[in-house]
């Protein structure tokens, strides 16, 4: 809402206090100004000058040669290039030395031969928007009433001296959408009475209900319908002050009568429609739902289709308008309009609503249908218009108005304590306190000891509740008057949960491993949602996507990951390591929610280690990948509780993939990226590795028990086992761990041949085998016994020879 | 005369310890003048010419003169070696300036950063952390927050819907919502909800799809519009700085009544005004206000009894302010030269 502080003194006295002040004042209770400008800021030297001569340039078929009158002592000559420009016309002149907008200076100059002392201007050349210029003056310069006095500063008649604030309104300040709205809201703040525009009733003896007849079938809608007939109008363009308030608030002028309609929309905020009575199509009107299908062109020319979901005011036979929408192209004024139907209505909020949004027609009128009209306006509204219209159009206001009028208007009564606005605010006004700021809101206050019973006036729509009316005290009585203080109350503790704190736990952990954190978008493209996901379960589809892009909630995050890894690599950023934690989500029933699971997804490629003044330098490889998700469990205590299993997966590399399995059930996978889909992104060798990060924090962790420090020596066994090329080191140690007994502690693996030196299909693996037992300094014996086992386990299972 | 010969052979010996500057020359001076053939054996082997009374003399002196040229021998070892250590050791001298071997480490998305310092900051306030389902019904998401399926507030085109039902949500306050349900009725409740959001917006510099909000609650008797602007500048000062302040000023919620958005002084220029802060000495970060009455009711609290305050506000919008950065984007590119620029502890 554009608010002229010019034009607000009509309703409340502003002396004193600057537009700027205004503006601090409003924000600091409870709306915002998100600015104040002066359009005029800059600029100079543009007087109102008359034509007094015009003929053609000498030398240039498109120029006007012209002598202006500016209150100098002499006219000066202007070569003006505007087709509309015309002897007797009182205009706009930059005067030899004026700034226009965009810092441009008038010189003087010579065109074609021609001297020419300043410029006679286009509104836009002043600072107009073109779209809120009147078509009038849309393509050539604006031309002043007659009665403009020459020599006045033009810049001023236009209103551009005028200082404007811009209010940003949250959707419940609708009653700030009028300049009587914005006046109480002012009054409220400075203390000051609100004056209301004096409407002196000159009305024929001609009733109007003789002209027209007025029916409502759908009374939910539109509870009251008001219909004045002005006769004999002239169409013509409003006067000038009008004009530019019109342009101040940001409505293009039009002609008397649309201007009047738009003037009063802005002033009660009360939106009205006039038709042309002539072109109307019936004596009656009847407001009802739109038939299926019905159609109406609209103002702007344009055939719409309408459904039952649209209310429409109708000449008794087809729609003349949408109701608080837009009105029909048959009905509209017209110049040679003479007699007027000015309907001034309450429609409901959701039928314009639906309406508006289904034929995208936003308005000034349907926006503040759709937010609620005061209904107390609505009779004022359209009696104040036919005046003005009588005033401005030269019309006659026939008596009274054909009407429908079945609404009831309850105020909001609010009962409310000054103790419960003290406690919810932290404060401590006195009764007192409270009953100045309601009065100066305007509202019906009355008192009994501490309590008191607030009339709401119905342009207050948005207050209908206790907290409500504690807002209005808090702001009026000023937030920086709120003292500051801390919730006292019982204690509770604050602490992470333990699935948190594992998460927190995973990201120290991949961290300190040198990955980096990402965080990419849920959101994905039909074919990446599915991509790598752990399980193959449907993925969702929104309703409404914005793009293909991101049409589709993910099964998986590598994917994302992967585009984290191209966009990097495309960068020349070869080696990285990333991880993300984050949710997927899989489709179940329409009706519910998805299940959402959490985790956990990294991404390896290039050098994970590189010291090159040294000579070293290692690339990642699955190890590498694997070593840090061995760290992740040995973090979260999982070690023993984790297997890998080969695996083929689809997109992986088919000979560097493994499942993860926690106690037997694949939570994640971990492996190198099919090299096919490596080209496919023009990626390097990529590892990549994601986990139910939901899995691993709630399986179960053995506590943390002490086990005594060994005091006796330990025995280390080393030994090669020749194997099948296809056995897996892990399957061997298993067999080794089982049959080892309670005396062997440790396995590890130092050694791996599968070079030219052994036999076809077969390779060694040597362990390391280390015994003791806490109590007691094994004998030889003891650990004989324990290590021959082994060796017969592992030939055993695994047709595993110790190698010579 | 023995005398003398025994002084005049440690004066001798003397000079060619210090003489000596290998370890070899001074085996050989202990061997030429310790040993068994040595010159001070000699002279004692004479001593069977002395009288009684001179013997012990001149054995005790012998003894002296030996332990002197031992002890001095020694001394002159030991620091033989050192020089020898010190020789060998000045052949290894590195460049100390050289890199060192580098170990890897990540860090913290700069988004999870600024997360996890709020969490923190709150637990240490007596909340704990609760999180919910990213995509929510259009119930806990609107419904019970006050906004029901008429309210202008919800346009379809804002939101990513899946079902007329189910939607991505589009604030964190389901959260909250929940949590209340769950403790029914039954204050108190202290909450910090971070997470993901998804509103329908195109990307841009300012604008993304996808962003994530941190929101607390607050509810028990007796909670005030104080206490939420006291909690609030503790937070302010913690995330911003000890000498920022902190401004509140009316607005609109649908799930507060009274409303509040919440100006933060400008860091830059301190309050004078400056560009980033457009002029006014303040910056827009956080909406809160007191818990709308209907929120209350719907989650089975008695809003006769209790009261609560809430806040919410935009993790990419403090991350951008606290660090400087200047497009959203930033934060879901991932470009490793942008993600390793938070890596370390601030003050
Ligand atoms: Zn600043």
């Amino acid at each position: 809402m554009f608010v002229s502080y010019k034009w607000l003194q009509d309703y409340v006295d502003l002396s004193g206090i600057n537009a700027t002040e205004l503006a601090d004042k409003i924000t600091k209770s409870g709306i915002e100004v998100e600015g104040v400008e002066k359009k005029s800021e800059g600029l100079k030297g543009v007087v109102i000058g008359h034509v007094i001569e015009r003929e053609q340039h000498p030398n240039a078929d498109k120029l006007n040669k012209c002598q202006v009158d500016i209150g100098a002592e002499n006219p000066v000559q202007i070569i003006c290039g505007a087709p509309n420009v015309d002897k007797g016309q009182k205009v706009a002149v930059a005067t030899v030395g004026a700034v226009l907008p965009g810092n441009f200076k008038i010189k003087k100059a010579k065109l074609r031969g021609e001297e020419s002392h300043g410029m006679i201007c286009s509104l836009q050349e002043l600072g107009f928007e073109s779209k809120l210029v009147s078509k009038d003056y849309a393509t050539g310069i604006f031309v002043f009433p007659n009665d403009a006095e020459v020599g006045k500063d033009a810049l001023e008649e236009l209103g551009l001296s005028d200082e404007v604030l811009e209010l940003g309104l949250t959707p419940n300040r609708s009653d700030a959408l009028s300049m009587i709205g914005v006046a109480y809201e002012v009054g409220a703040i400075l203390g000051r009475d609100v004056k209301w525009p004096a409407i002196e009733k000159a009305e024929a003896a001609e009733k109007a209900s003789d002209y027209i007849s007025v029916k409502v079938e759908a009374k939910e809608d539109n509870p009251i319908y008001t219909a004045k007939i002005i006769k004999d109008v002239k169409v013509g363009p409003s006067p000038l002050w009008m004009q530019t308030r019109l342009m101040s608030a940001g409505i293009r002028p039009h002609n008397n009568v649309v201007d009047i309609t738009n003037y009063i929309l802005l002033e009660y905020g009360q939106p009205l429609h006039a038709f042309d009575y002539d072109r109307f199509g019936s004596k009656e009107i009847v407001i009802r739902r739109a038939k299926d299908a019905e159609k109406i062109v609209t103002l702007d020319e344009t055939e719409r289709t309408l459904t039952p979901d649209h209310l429409v005011i109708t000449n008794g036979i087809e729609p003349v308008a949408i109701a608080g929408v837009m009105g029909g192209a048959d009905s509209e004024v017209k110049n040679d309009t003479t007699n007027i139907i000015l309907e001034s209505a309450y429609f409901a909020g959701t039928v314009v609503r639906k309406a508006s949004k289904d034929h995208g027609l936003r308005s000034e009128a349907s926006a503040r249908f759709e937010k609620g009209v005061d209904p107390a306006r609505v009779r004022e509204a359209g009696e104040r218009a036919a005046q003005l219209i009588a005033q401005y159009a030269g019309g006659t206001v026939l008596q009274g108005a054909a009407e429908v009028d079945e609404l009831t208007m309850e105020p909001a009564v609010i009962s409310i304590t000054v103790e419960k606005i003290n406690t919810l605010l932290g404060t401590d006004m006195t009764v007192t306190e409270v009953e100045s700021i309601f009065k100066r809101l305007q509202f019906g206050v009355e008192l009994d000891n501490e309590t008191f019973t607030i009339t709401v006036p119905t342009r207050r729509g948005d207050i209908t509740i206790e907290a409500d009316l504690v807002e209005e005290a808090a702001r009026l009585y000023g937030y920086d008057n709120i003292p500051t203080t801390l919730p006292i109350g019982s204690a509770t503790p604050g602490q992470l949960t333990d699935y948190q704190m594992k998460r927190r736990k995973a990201r120290r952990t991949l961290e300190g491993a040198g990955l980096y954190q990402a965080v990419t978008y849920s959101l994905t493209s039909e074919e990446k949602a599915s991509q790598f996901a752990l399980e193959a379960r449907e993925s969702i589809r929104l309703a409404m996507p914005i793009s293909e892009e991101r049409s589709q909630l993910r099964l998986s995050i590598v994917p994302q990951l992967l585009e984290v890894v191209k966009y990097n690599n495309a960068r020349q950023i070869d080696s990285l390591a990333l991880y993300e934690i984050g949710s997927v989500f899989f489709k179940r029933d329409e009706q519910e929610l998805p299940e959402e699971k959490e985790h956990v997804a990294g991404a390896m490629t290039g050098l994970w280690e590189s010291h090159l003044w040294q000579g070293e330098k290692k690339s990642v490889d699955f190890f590498v990948a694997k070593g840090v998700i061995e760290a992740l469990f040995d973090t979260l205590g999982l070690n023993d509780q984790i297997n890998y299993r080969q695996a083929q997966i689809n997109d992986m590399h088919p000979g560097r993939t493994a499942e993860v399995l926690l106690n037997g059930e694949v939570i994640g996978f971990i492996g190198q990226v099919h090299p096919t889909v490596q080209k496919d992104l023009d990626i390097k060798e990529t590892y990549i590795f994601e986990l139910s990060l939901k899995a691993l924090a709630e399986a179960e962790v053995a506590p943390i028990a002490y086990q005594t420090i060994p005091r006796y020596p330990s025995t280390t066994r080393d030994i090669a086992l020749v194997v099948d090329q296809a056995t897996k080191a892990g399957d061997i140690q298993d067999i080794i761990e089982e049959a080892g007994g309670k005396l062997l502690k440790e396995v590890s693996i130092f050694d791996l041949y599968e070079g030219e030196r052994m036999e076809e299909g077969k390779k060694s693996i040597a362990y390391s085998l280390k015994y003791f037992d806490p109590e007691r300094t094994l004998t030889d014996e003891d650990i004989t016994k324990a290590h021959e086992k082994v060796l017969e386990a592992v030939k055993e299972k695994a047709g595993a020879e110790l190698r010579g | 005369m023995m005398q003398e010969r025994l002084l005049e052979l440690q004066e001798e010996a003397l000079q060619k310890v210090t003489a000596a500057s290998e370890l070899k020359e001074l085996n050989e001076v202990r061997v030429a003048y310790l040993g068994k053939k040595g010159p001070i054996t000699e002279v004692l082997r004479g001593m069977g010419k002395l009288s009684a009374e001179e013997r012990p003399k001149i054995g005790a002196l012998a003894n002296d003169v030996r332990e002197a040229i031992a002890s001095k021998i020694e001394e002159k070892q030991k620091a033989l070696e050192t020089a020898a250590v010190n020789a060998k050791l000045a052949t290894e001298t590195i460049d100390v300036t050289l890199p060192g071997r580098p170990v890897n480490k990540g860090n913290l998305h700069p988004l999870t950063r600024v997360v996890e310092e709020i969490e923190d900051l709150f637990i240490g306030m007596g909340y704990t952390v609760a999180e919910g389902p990213e995509v929510e019904s259009d119930y806990y998401n609107f419904e019970a927050l006050n906004l029901p399926k008429s309210h202008p507030a919800r346009d379809m085109q804002d939101s990513f819907y899946i079902t007329d039902e189910i939607l991505m949500r589009t604030h964190t306050s389901p959260v909250q919502a929940r949590t209340m349900k769950k403790h029914k009725g039954q204050g108190p409740v202290k909450i910090i909800c971070p997470g993901k959001v998804y509103r329908r917006d195109n990307d841009d510099a300012t604008h993304s799809h996808q962003f994530q909000q941190i929101e607390g609650l607050v509810i028990d008797e007796n909670i005030s519009m104080s206490d939420l602007k006291g909690t609030l500048d503790v937070f302010a000062k913690k995330v911003f700085g000890q000498d920022r302040e902190i401004r509140l000023r009316p607005s609109f919620f649908p799930f507060t009544e009274p409303s509040v958005e919440v100006d933060i002084s400008c860091k830059i220029c301190g309050g004078k005004g400056c560009s980033v802060c457009k002029q006014t000495g303040w910056i827009e970060v956080l909406g809160a206000g007191i818990v709308h009455p209907n929120v209350l009711e719907m989650a089975g609290f008695d809003s006769k009894k209790y009261s609560g305050f809430a806040f919410g506000m935009g993790v990419e919008r403090i991350a951008m302010l606290k660090y400087g950065v200047d497009d959203i984007r930033h934060f879901y590119t991932n470009d490793v030269r942008f993600l390793k620029q938070f890596n370390h502890h601030e003050a």
